[in-house]
């Protein structure tokens, strides 16, 4: 193992780092080819781009989600696409790891050439690429989270959101816990991130600064929740809202069970998937369920006679190899139809600022309860949600549609019906 | 002409220096005919090697190993994060910003590596191994405690400056960040290749090969071996950093894996050799991605593309390590030298004269 010829060390360091960038420079060739003016769009085409969790502590549920927006845009191209365009989306896999996120979206953006990023999964993920996008002027449409950071027109002008932001959600629920279970005390479970944050933030503006009693957090690479379960259990919490993803639901149920610990859960939408927790708690779910309050702000995913549901299970059967219908693939094909829409309004010719404008013209409708907020100064997504109850493994909507701001407004009944669903599943 | 060859022929630091302007001169060239989106990874290859280079010297040159480098370059990249944030809220701009965190970070990390490294000079072998293993899991998760300073698993954003304007308008921030990279990675290899002809390197071997004998011979073998520690643990700070500015100080980037995959990368490039340190963090960063795109050209089906490109690596990467053991013992330098003594070349030294 002794180094000898130290002499031609340095020579062969150098030739090696040359062969690494002249081997990099060769595998470049296969890249590109796009048009020159528009990155992503070809005269009958369109490719889009998303980093999502297929595998890591998130993939559970939100795996689907990508695969369901891919069996949408199927559908819609063999009804002749978009203005005549062909939609293709580049699914890249990121493993809820920020790191990975970055290097991903690079690929994406500069060596695919991506025309847009689309749904984008993920908010300690994504908020790690705003920045390059922003940079890029990459259109970031739809980022699949519910955190405010994606609302900020005037620092992130190419990136929207697309749920109701975890804020508005808190709220909603919030007011539930308010008027429901008055006098009980109310703590928080939630991600150790804006995703935890903004919930609870939200749950405290309409219960008051400092109602929550405890805030317990998690991060998604410990899996043990133990500690905090029993810090909630210590509390004396009677009410707990738990702002989590599937698996982590399922970790808090599932801990809290064997500590003979049984609150009542309030659960956000993002993390409360029955399908999805069923795959975690088996034959436990209904159970461990029974009287959980969330919300959702599309219809339930279990309402066959909701024309939007059943028209997605039509496109689920026919391009999604007929996976379990649930909450991830309602949530990809509704939001893949929005995509579709603002695609389609952004005109014939195609261009990332149309595509902008289309989106910050608003007035969209579709597979949601409640409308949109996109303006020009607003790029949050849903304004509102409605309460959901879980009953002997049934969830079932309760109460108004309530649109609301991310701030100190007060919440708003909504009643305008939900437009039917077009009898050929594409935006007209 | 003659006469400078002879003068670099007897003076390391100026060979080394006129190898590392070489090195400088390379990569403007070169980086100036890629492509944008391969700047990335470059800049996360400078990364590798300035860990891995310091790896390969604490293992094959001073026999104490280390599976805990990642939590090392972790350090170094909350340091430079934190101090590169701090130095953005309070406006204070300048070129000379990036170099002071950057050596920020490799100077934190090497206290941190010093004072590991007094454990580590007490313990042997699988000991080491094990103790090191620990601080490489237990020490990124602590990110998640102290969620105020360290922003958990989102990790920190390291807001780092534009490139200058004199370098042109077309001259990308992703070129940049591979030149911050690359250039980090060369001015590790010169420092390690000049310690390496030092008096300390030759102590270094020294102790490697026998430490009674070392000891026997006056030098302090525990001194030494935490000079290493903290010398390679400089040298990951500073990856660290570069990868702060890559991806951001983000605790999912500094796992286990990492630090496996650095000690994979000096295995297979040859214990203790500086250019198998490059060679092997060549095949770490690219083998991958190589195999990766090979795979999505199959045209297989959406899931077994998926279980591939995760399974695929990882299963090559084993091999290789076995095959490597196996059959080349010194690994891509070893072999490098060994085809290179192949090549026929007239020999300096006298010829058949009679002594």
């Amino acid at each position: 193992m002794t180094i000898t010829n130290k002499g031609r060390l340095g020579a062969t360091c150098a030739l090696a780092v040359t062969a690494a960038l002249v081997l990099s420079a060769c595998s470049s060739s296969g890249g590109g080819g796009a048009a020159v003016n528009t990155p992503g769009v070809t005269a009958d085409s369109i490719l889009l781009g998303t980093t999502q969790p297929l595998t890591g502590p998130a993939a559970p549920g939100y795996s689907k989600i990508s695969a369901a927006m891919n069996a949408y845009f199927k559908f819609a191209n063999e009804s002749g696409g978009v203005n005549g365009r062909k939609i293709t989306l580049k699914v890249e896999d990121d493993g809820y790891n920020p790191a990975t996120t970055v290097t991903k979206t690079n690929d994406l953006v500069l060596k695919d050439n991506v025309f847009a990023m689309v749904g984008a999964l993920g908010t300690p993920t994504h908020t790690a690429v705003l920045d390059f996008l922003k940079q890029n002027k990459v259109p970031d449409l739809f980022v699949s989270s519910g955190s405010r950071s994606w609302n900020q027109a005037s620092k992130y002008p190419d990136t929207f959101g697309w749920q109701p932001d975890y804020t508005v959600e808190g709220k909603v629920l919030g007011d539930y816990i308010k008027k429901t279970f008055a006098g009980k005390t109310v703590c928080s479970f939630g991600q150790g991130d804006d995703f935890g944050t903004d919930g609870a933030q939200g749950v405290e503006l309409t219960l008051g600064a400092g109602s929550l009693k405890t805030k317990q957090t998690y991060t998604p690479t410990n899996q043990n929740v133990g500690p905090q379960i029993g810090a909630l259990k210590a509390a004396g919490c009677q009410v707990v809202t738990l702002f989590t993803v599937p698996g982590f639901t399922a970790l808090a149920l599932g801990t809290a069970a064997q500590l003979k610990y049984g609150p009542q859960w309030v659960i956000s939408n993002v993390g409360s998937d029955i399908t999805t927790l069923t795959g975690f708690l088996k034959d436990a779910t209904t159970p461990l369920l029974e009287g959980v309050v969330t919300d959702s702000y599309i219809p339930i995913p279990s309402d066959t006679s909701n024309s939007w549901i059943t028209l997605f299970q039509m496109v689920n059967t026919k391009y999604n190899n007929n996976v379990p219908f649930d909450g991830n693939v309602e949530y990809g094909m509704a939001m893949a139809y929005t995509t579709l829409q603002v695609l389609q309004a952004a005109g014939k010719n195609l261009t990332r600022q149309s595509l902008l404008a289309a989106v910050e013209k608003g007035g969209l409708t579709g597979p949601g309860l409640v409308p949109f907020r996109f303006s020009s100064t607003d790029h949050s997504g849903y304004a509102g949600t409605q309460v959901v109850i879980v009953k002997g493994g049934v969830a079932t909507p309760t109460g108004s549609i309530y649109t609301t701001d991310d701030g100190s407004g007060a919440l708003t009944e909504y009643s305008t019906p939900q437009p039917q669903a077009p009898t050929n599943g594409l935006p007209q | 002409m003659a006469a400078v060859l002879a003068w670099m022929k007897g003076s390391t630091l100026l060979r080394h220096l006129v190898l590392l302007v070489l090195g400088v001169v390379l990569v403007i060239v070169l980086t100036d005919q890629l492509q944008e989106y391969q700047f990335i990874h470059l800049g996360i290859l400078g990364a590798y090697i300035c860990a891995a280079a310091g790896l390969t010297v604490l293992v094959g040159l001073n026999g104490q190993i280390s599976l805990g480098h990642a939590a090392l370059m972790a350090i170094g990249a909350y340091t430079v994060a934190l101090i590169q944030n701090h130095f953005t809220d309070q406006n204070v701009t300048g070129l000379w910003v990036l170099p002071i965190c950057l050596l920020a970070g490799a100077f934190v990390t090497a206290v941190a590596g010093a004072v590991i490294g007094v454990a580590a000079a007490r313990l042997r072998g699988p000991y080491l191994a094990g103790a090191t293993l620990t601080l490489g899991v237990a020490l990124p998760p602590i990110t998640s405690h102290f969620t105020s300073l360290f922003n958990g698993d989102q990790g920190l954003s390291a807001s780092i400056q534009s490139p200058p304007t004199s370098l042109g308008y077309n001259f990308s921030f992703q070129h940049w960040q591979a030149w911050i990279g690359l250039f980090c990675a060369l001015v590790v290899l010169f420092f390690l290749a000049n310690l390496n002809r030092s008096a300390v390197g030759r102590h270094m071997r020294a102790v490697r090969d026998d430490e009674i004998a070392a000891a026997l011979c006056g030098l302090s073998v525990p001194r030494i071996q935490i000079t290493t520690f903290a010398v390679s643990s400089a040298t990951a700070g500073l990856g660290g950093g570069v990868l702060a500015v890559m991806l951001g100080a983000r605790p999912g980037a500094f796992d286990l894996v990492l630090s496996l995959t650095l000690l994979l990368a000096v295995v297979i490039g040859g214990l203790g050799s500086l250019t198998g340190a490059v060679i092997g963090s060549v095949i770490v960063v690219y083998l991958a991605t190589f195999i990766t795109d090979r795979v999505s050209g199959l045209g297989l089906s959406a899931s077994s593309t998926q279980n591939l490109t995760n399974n695929l690596p990882s299963a090559v990467f084993g091999l290789l390590l076995i095959i490597v053991m196996l059959a080349l013992p010194g690994g891509a330098q070893g072999l490098l030298r060994r085809l290179l003594a192949l090549i026929p070349r007239r020999t300096t030294q006298p010829t058949g004269g009679q002594k």
